[in-house]
């Protein structure tokens, strides 16, 4: 338990300070960098949540691809260093996300969440298992021992149609980004 | 970029509920998810994922979603950026003016 919080808070910590620094940094290459280490410790996150495959899923994603996209993009249109401008409707904005955090902090605090431990399962992470476990303990100790293959069961039988939804969502966005960008005849 | 902090987290908080809340369908027949799990570990070549315990990862699959849906987002976001910035030489939205009458 003891390493784990201590995993946990650190995670939180550098993801805050790292999440702070996207947002408030002027430099926008530096911004990204910061937004790489938010992406590294989301990941952490996820291995803390027993959510391996999505760990390591976030690792290739995030840290291997769109990252670097996002550097190759700012480095093309370089000239304009300045991130983040300033923005007239910062109180506003400051207000609104505040009532809704405000909002949203509340519904969590009064709503009844139905935990493992209040149903009398003794699952939770980091928390030993019971001298003389039931057999679904058992089974939910395995499922997320082992998250790969059960998500890989889910995406093909169970969700297989969002599936091919999501390849088709894919497709269309490469075209659309190639028709984008490419040059077209006549222009310069 | 900040769509992209957003993202992800929403995903931990999908995986956390995931993790730390108890199915529906568990928690309203505990004795009948435990006989069904009972039956799936007797059962030789059976797979827990085919029980009521499959429903543990569902916020797996939503992050999954998310994740697939955001690199669509972020490639046809960085086309566009990269097409203005190569008509009009600056990436700073108050100029973006192309489509206003």
């Amino acid at each position: 338990m003891f390493p784990l919080d201590i995993a946990f808070w650190g995670l939180a910590a550098v993801g805050i300070i790292s999440a702070l620094a996207v947002v408030s940094e002027r430099d926008i290459f530096r911004a990204a960098l910061f937004l790489v280490v938010s992406f590294l410790v989301v990941a952490g996150l996820f291995v803390l949540l027993n959510a391996e495959f999505l760990a390591v899923v976030q690792v290739l994603v995030y840290v291997g691809a769109i990252s670097v996209l996002i550097i190759f993009a700012i480095m093309l249109t370089r000239n304009s260093q300045d991130g983040n401008p300033f923005n007239r409707f910062q109180l506003p904005a400051l207000l609104l996300s505040g009532l809704v955090f405000a909002a949203i902090a509340f519904a969590v605090v009064v709503t009844d969440w139905n935990e493992w431990g209040s149903l009398g399962f003794a699952v939770a992470p980091g928390e030993a298992a019971a001298v003389d476990p039931s057999n679904t303990e058992v089974g939910i100790r395995n499922v997320f021992g082992d998250t790969t293959q059960v998500i890989a069961r889910l995406l093909l039988q169970d969700f297989v149609l969002p599936m091919e939804a999501a390849s088709v969502v894919l497709l269309a966005a490469v075209i659309g980004a190639l028709a984008l960008v490419r040059e077209r005849e006549g222009e310069s | 970029m900040s769509i992209e902090l957003m993202f992800n987290a929403v995903n931990i908080a999908l995986l956390a509920f995931s993790r730390y809340v108890v199915p529906q369908r568990i928690a309203v027949d505990p004795a009948g998810a435990e006989a069904e799990v009972a039956n799936a570990i007797m059962t030789e070549g059976a797979a827990l994922g085919e029980t009521v315990l499959s429903s543990l990862l569902t916020g797996h699959i939503f992050a999954v979603f998310i994740i697939t849906i955001a690199a669509a987002e972020v490639a046809l976001g960085l086309g566009i950026v990269i097409a203005m910035y190569r008509n009009r030489s600056t990436v700073d939205v108050t100029q973006a003016n192309m489509m206003s009458g």
